[in-house]
This record gives C-alpha cells, structure tokens and sequence, in this order.
C-alpha cells in the first residue's frame, strides 16, 4: 500500500518548526488540506497535512510529531489531494494506525479503492430517518434510552467507571430488534464493528481485542488504534480513517456499521493542542470555537440514506474531566449526537453494573424505534412512567434524609421501594445477560406496580388493566 | 460569472484572500477557484480581497482566480419555494440529490428555483394604472393551502402598459410591461433581493394578536405576538428542537420559514419525513404546504450558517410582503454565532467575550430587527414573528449569545435542565421564563373565549410562585409539618404543572389544545382550589381532598378530551362540583 500515489512539487528545507507544525516557504500553490510527505534526514517518511496556503508560504501539521526534522536538510513533497485510506471488506477482522496502514504484522489487505478520510456531507433530503432499534439486552438502554440503527449516542463516562466493559457487552449482544412475540432478534451475523481508539492505553486495547476474539467476533471487526504513547496529532486521523471504512461498508457494500470511539476527550485535547500552537483566540477552557465544527464533521457521519440498506450507528464513549457534564467535550458532543447515556459513580460505587445514570441519559430518537409493531405497545408510555416515578424517588430521597423515612408517607415509602428495586433488579445486570426487550418490559411493569395504580397517570386504562399486578 | 477579477493569495479554512481589481463591492457575491465556489466579499484592503467561502475550500491554491457577479448576496422569490428545502445559499436539495446523488459535492450551480415549471397566473391589477413599488399584480396558487401574490419588485414603478392574461408561466417569463417615465420595465414573476438589507415596508404596526402555537405553557402563560420575537435557550436534551417542531407543526401562521442551522442531518429528515403527512388542524391541508425549510447542517460549511440566517429571514419578508403572518425558527442561533467567532478568528479580529466578535450585538438585533407586522408597500398587512433557539454551552444562561439575544427579543422560554432530566416537556421553566406581551393579547383572549384571560393567568401564576416558596420549607422539614391550607397549594400547584403546563407532543390529542381548551382546563383547576380551599377552611384534612377522583380526571383531561369534544370538559366540571358539595356537606 502506498500513500505516494501522486507524486508532487517538492520543496527543501523549512524555514520554522514549532511543536507539531512546519512553515515553508516559496511554494506558491499548496493546495489547502492537501496531504504532505515529510522526509527528515535521515530518510524516515511521515505524513503532514496544508493548514494554511498562502503564495508565499504554507502551514503545514505533521501527524507523528516534527521531532528529528531540521530545517535545512528537511524535505517535503505536496501530494495534491487530502488524505485517502484504502478501503475494502478484506479490512475487517485486522487492526490499523491511524493512517489506515496494517500494525497487526500481516501484510496489507488489497484495497477495493482509496477514499478520502473526510468524508463527504450526506445530503439531508437523501436521509432515511432511523427508526429501527437495536437491541442491546441492556435493560437501561432498551427500555429508557433505546438505541435505534443510525443513531449516534454516546457514553458519557468518568475516570474509572465500566465504561469499557459495557461498550463491550452492547457490541456482543447487538441485534437488529424486533418486536415482542417474533422471532429472529439474535441475528448477531448483521453487524460489522469498527472500533477507533484515541489516546487509549495499551491495557484497553488489549481487553477489547481479548473481548471480540473470546465472543468470536473479531472476524467482523475491524480496529484503528492510537494508543496513548502514540502521536497525539495522529488521534486527529483515528476517527476519520475509522468512519471513512464505516461508510463504505454501510454505503457501498449494504452492511449495519457499529462504530465505537474512545475516547473523544483525547481527540479534543490534540485538536486544543493544534489550536493554541496557531495562536488561536479560545473560547472554553482552551478548546477551539471550531470544536463543534469539527466534532460534528466526526458525528455527522452516522445515518441511513436512501437507495442503500446499510447504516451507521456511532457509539462515542467520552471522560468527563472530573465528571463534570457542563466540561466543553461533553457539552458540545451533547448538542450535536442524538442523546447520551450517562454513567454514575455513585451508582457504581453501590455496585450497580452497569451504572447508567437514567435521569440525565436520553435518545432523542427513541421516540420512533419504540412501542407498536416495533417493540411493544406499551413501551413509550412504560418508559414516560419508570422515568416519572424515579425521578420523584429522587426527591423522597432527599426528603428522607432530612426527617427520616419513618416520617414518610406511606406512598412515599412505596417509592423508596420502587427506587431500590429500580436499582438493584431493573439498571443492575450481569455483564454476561442479554435480556430480552419483553423480560425488560415485564420487568418494568413489576417495579411500577409496587405503586398504587393511581399514581401511574402515564399509562393508559388499558394497558395499566392489562399489565398492572400488584403484589397482594 | 466569467470575468476573472482577482487570484486568490492566502487559504485559510472558509477565509480565502485574494489580489485583484479595486472595483468589487464590500458584500459582493464571487466564484472562487476553477470551481467557482460561493463566495462573499467581506472586507477590501487596497488590492487586497477577504472572502468568506460558503463551501468547502479544501484543495484550493494560491494562483486560482476569483470571478465577479458585480451582485450582493441575494436570494430568488417566486412561486416554488413553498414545500422546498435549500441549503444555507439557497441551492434546492432536491435536486441536487436528483443530479449528484446522496453526497453533496462542492462547486454545484444550479438556479434555486425550477424554472421550467409553469405556475397559473391569474391578473388582477388594471393596466393603465400607475403602480408603485410592492404592488401586487396578481396571483398564483402554489399550494392547495396558499395562494400567493406576484408583486412589483420593490425598487420597480411605472404606469402598467401590459398585464400578461390569465394563464400558465414560467417565472421568468414576461407577466408585466411598465412604462415609468419613459424607460421601459419588463416584469417577470421571479425577483432577486439582497439577503443582507430588509425589505422596504410602509410602516411598522401595533402587535396584539397572539400566535397562537397549541402549546398550553406559551399561549397562556408566556404569549407571543404575530410579528413579536422569542428567544428558546437551553442546553442541550432540554427539548428546543421539539419545541421548535411543535410551533412550526401548530403555530397559526400563514407560512412557516424553518431554519436548521448547524444542527442535525437526522432532524431536518424528520422534519422533511413528517410535514408531509401532517395535517394542519385549522384547514385538513398538509403542514408542508405552507412551509419552507432552510438546512445547513452542523457538518455543511461553516459559513454558511451565516447565509442561512439571512436567506431565511428575506423569504419571510417576501411572503409578509403580500400580506401573510409568517413564523421563522432558526434552530440554533448559536450555531450562527460561532460561525461569527470562527470567521472572526480567521481575520485576526480582536475578540470580546469569549471570543465572540464584538459586532454580534449588532448583528443579532439587527436580526430581530426584521421581525414585526408592518403595512406594506402594497398596503397589505404582514407580519414576520422570530423565534431563535439559544444553546449556551453547560446551559448557562449568563453567556454572551443568550444575554445579547435577550436584549433583542420579548419573549425568553427559559428550558430547564431538571424539568427535563425528570421528562417534563416542555421543560419550560415558569418562574423564569417571560413575555412582555401580556397586556397585547388582553383583549384577544377576552373577544374570543369572552374570558378573563388575564386574571386567571395571574391567578395561576401566583399559586405556582407560592409553590415554589413552600417547596423550599417541603425540602426542609417535609410536607406534613405545613398547615393544610399550604398543602392544598402545593396540590393544586400540581395540578397545574403536571396536569397544565406539562404537554406531550407525541400524544395525538395532547399534541395540540385550541385556546378555548386551555382556558376551560385552567378554570376548572382553579374552581377546584376555590371550592377545596374552602372546605378545607372548614376543617375538611387535606387528606379528604387528596382521595377525591375527580383529581385523576383533572390529571387527564389534557390527553381525554379532544379538542372538539369540550362539552367533556363541562362533564367533569359537574363531577368536581358534586364531590365537592358531598365533602362539604361532612364538615357543614
């Protein structure tokens, strides 16, 4: 495989190198965004990119970093178009860099053809609205936060939660849903995985690696890591390169694409780092004003579209710095995918596996992937309920913990109830179960029923006569 | 666009500078590089050029040219913008999907609107007669739903020498000759206008007719005006986008201009899925048409958020212009500010808060400057309401964007994070949003639900202020330390806020609630607080009240009665009357 496919105008020597960017002088017509080859003096190759092009001059940033370069015996071709990675079905099943080149010590698979890492913008009129879900046979996502197939909903998580471990479990367990009462569901065969890591330690690539070759899978992923120690400007291409391979498999080759990114607070910090090298005027904590631009040129690049039966489905897991949710990364990731699922330490620390903090979770597309001849009827008015009543269990906690529970009302004790057994049997699940959407949907009319039938103003005379059993 | 009048110098992202002639215009629309990409000239310095590029500029070199229009920015108004989607510098979606394909490519130029389709024109001006500017010639139906006026543009007058007769035509076909002073002026029924200058009007017009959304928490509590302006602010999962849907599926305006600017691709196809199968309560007609929508995604050029704000606002202008009341919703007009900032950092400009450039005060009043209803040139009466979602980064509403925004609008639905992480929608806070069009809407209410809107609006508002001062003591030592006059308070505060305020847009009949619907259900909540509270006077235990059933049907109403159906309404309204007389009746 080979990135010089163009060969182009060279220039020798670089007249300023500060951190990971290189000025060069008197080459009259770099194309903006047009990809470089670096040759350093001792003949080692690495590839930069045009950041500004100017007549006179031209920024360039170079992705594993501008140490060794020096600014006489320098050299530097300009290939003449963006960045493309090859791209083919043979991908799947091997691991890559950043730059889409093979770091598995197998030679590289045949490149069906080389598109551009950047993408192209999918015309909103050519869109198929996602309504189809994807079953994950996690309780809290299929019944609160339902992932639909072209959704992109990522995984807000802290330092030190599972969060890990839970990306693993939906990738295991990850079907195409069907409503309650067919068969199929487990139709596991569907699903190709691409997985980018950014700034990931060894350690986690290594379990993800373990996880996909133990529940067999690994033959249908395909993974691009940039580990922690690798180049930080690298990170920049991680996500692109991955999403550029997730689009030709869904659009071109018909397949459902599950793309898992971690983790984008790296991402953003390497996109801080480029930005304050040019002098950029910031606008939150150091970040860009273009973060969002730039996120959402990664996100974006999720959906169906018509005349194609593939999708892409992006679950980005994200660290909140000091899990705060209003920090710049999640805040601006949150704008732009459609929800998130949130994860508690608290609730971890009560040993609640997994540990999704359901109030501030959402899907925004969840509306349309639930209820009749989807899931079950009675879903979105279940969720609305579960959802209403734990978040007044909140509120009867705090109450509690000022004049005792003894003091509380009756009905009230009823919600304490309901909020442990909200916790304990409905969130907490096995890392190893795969529950199917009618056990969650019968298990959430067992915890609502522990209330009296006249708090459940969300669900309607019918469904509370059919599915409303209290215990005697 | 054949005249190269430059060769671009410096490439930097959507900010291209280029060396060239001295006589293009500030604001002068460009072909940028061998692919003539969308550009405008947004500053001149010498033979220097600085050029904001609504297109992806990747690949662009030095050394290529730059052609001249010698024309602004503009946009083209005729009939075929009705049910169409553009992007952000007006270029149909639709048909860019029919000829590229699902992908957008850069350096595609085609005309806006379709001009080989004919429109059926129906004449109605005389000819001899001495028009002005504005001056309607005629008429098109292009929709089932809106029939729309060809006008004079506002910059043409003269005496009509020829009216083209009755018939079918393209838009850029001869419809109209005037002779004004001797000069000849052929009409057609397309017009350009630059999208950065407001449209001339007569005069601007007193506002006090509500418009009207179905949305029981803005047409009650916080109203808006026909022609007034709205600011949405929230952070993100608080429900602006669904708010906005709501008001652009059931607002009563004649024509609605949505903007989705640097938002979701996902959103604008639910949009473009879902019009169309809507139907518009007040005339069986589908909602899209009435409706134009704008997308510039959050992936799409940057700087064409900037356009998108523009393009929309002068369409809606255009249609205000013959007479209609028009809603605009521009989703998010953050998202147009940090295209602002971004430009503004690429030019090296000094930045003043949060790096915000120091001129979006002025642009965002100038913005919502161009809302109101207006008489005019044609001596029609329009109106143009704005409503502009906020999305202040962490949902703090002390940034710059939601501060400026709420110096230049009257009306702030604040969002609330916690209504929305507890799934109440609309999670429009009450005790901090606001409308300074009460007093206006006064009398609206009064000749068309013969109610005393105003009072029991402020009726309910004061029990759910008190609510919120007695939750503070609740948090602190637990409802049954209050008297049972205050519980009684803090029950019928429920009311209010699960059973009022609280809608739910996906509920088919809840979706929507005509005026008459609203006023009844605040009535009833606030009868069964008059006759509870006396009884409660009377010794009755809050406990006795809180068992009554009629509360579960007061919960209720919202999604059991449909709104042709109140007489339902009247049906619960007895069964309160007579629980409460037999309750009374034990503490007589």
């Amino acid at each position: 495989m080979s990135m010089t496919r163009t060969g182009g105008k060279i220039v020798r020597g670089l007249s300023k190198v500060e951190g990971p960017l290189v000025v060069v002088e008197g080459i009259g017509t770099a194309g903006f965004d047009e990809i470089v080859e670096v040759t350093d003096p001792s003949g080692q190759k690495r590839l930069g990119k045009v950041l500004e092009a100017a007549e006179d001059f031209a920024v360039l940033e170079i992705f594993s970093g501008t140490s060794g370069l020096s600014l006489q015996d320098t050299q530097v071709m300009f290939l003449g178009e963006p960045l493309h990675i090859p791209v083919s079905t043979e991908m799947l099943g091997r691991v890559f860099n950043s730059l889409g080149q093979p770091i598995d010590g197998y030679p590289a698979p045949l490149a069906d053809k080389f598109n551009d890492i950047n993408g192209q913008v999918i015309n909103p009129v050519s869109r198929l609205y996602p309504e189809e879900y994807l079953a994950t046979g996690v309780s809290a996502i299929d019944a609160l936060n339902t992932l639909v197939i072209g959704q992109k909903l990522p995984i807000f998580t802290g330092a030190g939660l599972p969060h890990d471990r839970l990306a693993a479990q939906i990738v295991r367990q990850a079907s195409i849903g069907q409503p309650v009462g067919e068969d199929g569901g487990a139709d596991i065969g569907n699903f190709s995985i691409i997985f980018a890591a950014m700034g990931v330690k060894h350690d986690v690539a290594t379990f993800f690696q373990e996880e996909f070759t133990r529940s067999g899978a690994f033959g249908r992923v395909a993974m691009f890591l940039n580990l922690a120690d690798d180049p930080a400007i690298e990170r920049l291409l991680t996500p692109r390169a991955a999403l550029t391979l997730a689009e030709y498999l869904a659009f071109e080759r018909g397949q459902h694409v599950l793309v898992v990114m971690l983790d984008l607070t790296n991402y953003c910090e390497a996109l801080r780092q480029i930005s304050n090298k040019r002098g950029e005027v910031p606008a939150r904590k150091g970040f860009p004003g273009y973060m969002y631009s730039d996120l959402a040129s990664l996100y974006e690049r999720t959906g169906k579209i018509r005349n194609t039966p593939g999708s892409v489905t992006q679950i980005p897991i994200l660290t909140m710095p000091n899990d705060d949710i209003t920090h710049p990364v999640p805040d601006v990731s949150g704008y732009i995918t459609e929800g998130q699922i949130v994860l508690s330490r608290g609730l971890y620390q009560q040993d609640v596996y997994p540990p999704i903090s359901v109030l501030p979770s959402l899907s925004r597309l969840m509306k349309d992937g639930i209820g009749k001849d989807k899931t079950r009827g009675d879903h979105p008015n279940l969720a609305s309920q579960l959802y209403a009543a734990y978040a007044h269990v909140q509120d009867v906690r705090s109450l509690a913990s000022v004049i005792g529970e003894d003091e509380l009302t009756e009905i009230d004790q009823k919600y304490l109830a309901f909020g442990r057994a909200f916790e304990k049997r409905f969130l907490n699940q096995d890392y190893n179960e795969n529950r199917s959407i009618e056990t969650t949907l019968n298990l959430g009319w067992e915890l609502v029923s522990i209330l009296p039938r006249n708090e459940l103003i969300r669900l309607s005379k019918e469904q509370l006569d059919q599915y409303y059993r209290p215990a005697a | 666009m054949t005249d190269a009048i430059g060769v671009v110098s410096r490439v930097n992202g959507p900010v291209v500078h280029a060396r060239g002639s001295m006589q293009v215009r500030m604001g002068e629309l460009v072909g940028v590089g061998e692919d003539h990409l969308v550009g405008e000239v947004i500053g001149l310095n010498n033979d220097i050029m600085t050029i904001q590029v609504y297109e992806e500029t990747s690949g662009l070199t030095p050394g290529s040219p730059v052609f001249g229009t010698g024309a602004p920015l503009s946009v083209e108004l005729a009939p075929g913008l009705l049910g169409g989607i553009f992007d952000g510098i007006q270029r149909p979606l639709t048909v860019i999907e029919a000829k590229f394909g699902e992908f957008i490519n850069r350096g595609i130029q085609l005309p806006s609107l379709d001009r080989e389709k004919k429109w059926h024109f129906v004449p109605s001006a005389a000819v001899g007669d001495s028009l002005e500017g504005g001056a309607t010639l005629g008429s098109v139906q292009e929709t089932i739903l809106v029939n729309t006026k060809t006008m004079l543009p506002p910059d043409v007058k003269g005496r009509l020498a020829w009216l083209a007769p009755e018939g079918d035509y393209t838009i850029e076909e001869t419809i109209a000759r005037l002779d004004d002073a001797g000069q000849q002026r052929e009409v057609s029924m397309l017009q350009r206008w630059p999208v950065r200058f407001p449209r001339p009007i007569k005069e601007r017009l007193e506002k006090n007719t509500p418009l009207i959304t179905g949305q029981r928490i803005l047409d009650s509590f916080f109203p808006i005006v026909k022609g007034g302006t709205a600011a949405i602010p929230g952070g993100f999962g608080t429900g602006k986008t669904i708010t906005q849907h709501q008001i652009a599926k059931w607002a009563d305006a004649d024509i609605v201009v949505y903007i989705g600017c640097g938002e979701r691709g996902n959103e604008i196809t639910e949009v473009l899925q879902e019009f169309p199968k809507l139907i518009d309560p007040r005339n069986g007609r589908p909602l899209i048409e009435r409706t134009v929508i704008i997308a510039n995604t959050s992936n799409m050029q940057v700087a064409a958020r900037d356009a998108s704000i523009y393009t929309g606002i002068t369409m809606a202008e255009y249609f205000r212009d013959m007479g209609f009341a028009v809603a605009i919703m521009a989703d998010s007009t953050s998202r147009w500010a940090e295209a602002m900032r971004e430009i503004s950092g690429r030019l090296g400009e000094m930045p003043a808060q949060e790096g915000y450039p120091a001129y979006l005060s002025s642009r965002l009043a100038e913005f919502y400057e161009r809302a109101g209803r207006t008489r005019n040139l044609n001596d029609t009466e329009g109106s143009v309401t704005v409503i502009g979602a906020v999305s202040p980064p962490g949902g703090d509403f002390s940034e710059p964007v939601t501060q400026l925004t709420k110096q230049y609008t009257r009306v702030f639905w604040a969002l609330d994070k916690s209504l929305a992480a507890a799934r109440h929608f609309p999670s429009i806070n009450w005790l901090t949003s606001y409308s300074e069009y009460i007093d206006s809407v006064s009398n609206w209410w009064r000749s068309h639900t013969n109610q005393d809107w105003r009072s029991i609006r402020a009726r309910a508002m004061e029990l759910l202020t008190e609510e919120d001062h007695l939750n503070q003591i609740v948090r602190l030592v637990g409802p049954d330390a209050l008297p049972d006059e205050q519980r009684l308070v803090l029950e019928t505060a429920h009311l209010l806020t699960t059973g009022f305020l609280q809608q739910n847009a996906l509920d088919p009949v809840d979706t929507y609630a005509f005026p008459e619907k609203q006023i009844a259900m605040l009535k009833l909540i606030l009868r069964f607080h008059e006759r509870a509270e006396a009884i409660v006077k009377h010794g009755a235990v809050i406990t006795d009240v809180q068992k009554l059933p009629v509360i579960h049907d007061l919960l209720r109403m919202k999604a059991d009665v449909p709104n042709d159906n109140l007489a339902l309404l009247d049906k619960i309204g007895q069964d309160l009357e007579e629980q409460m007389d037999k309750l009374e009746a034990r503490y007589k």
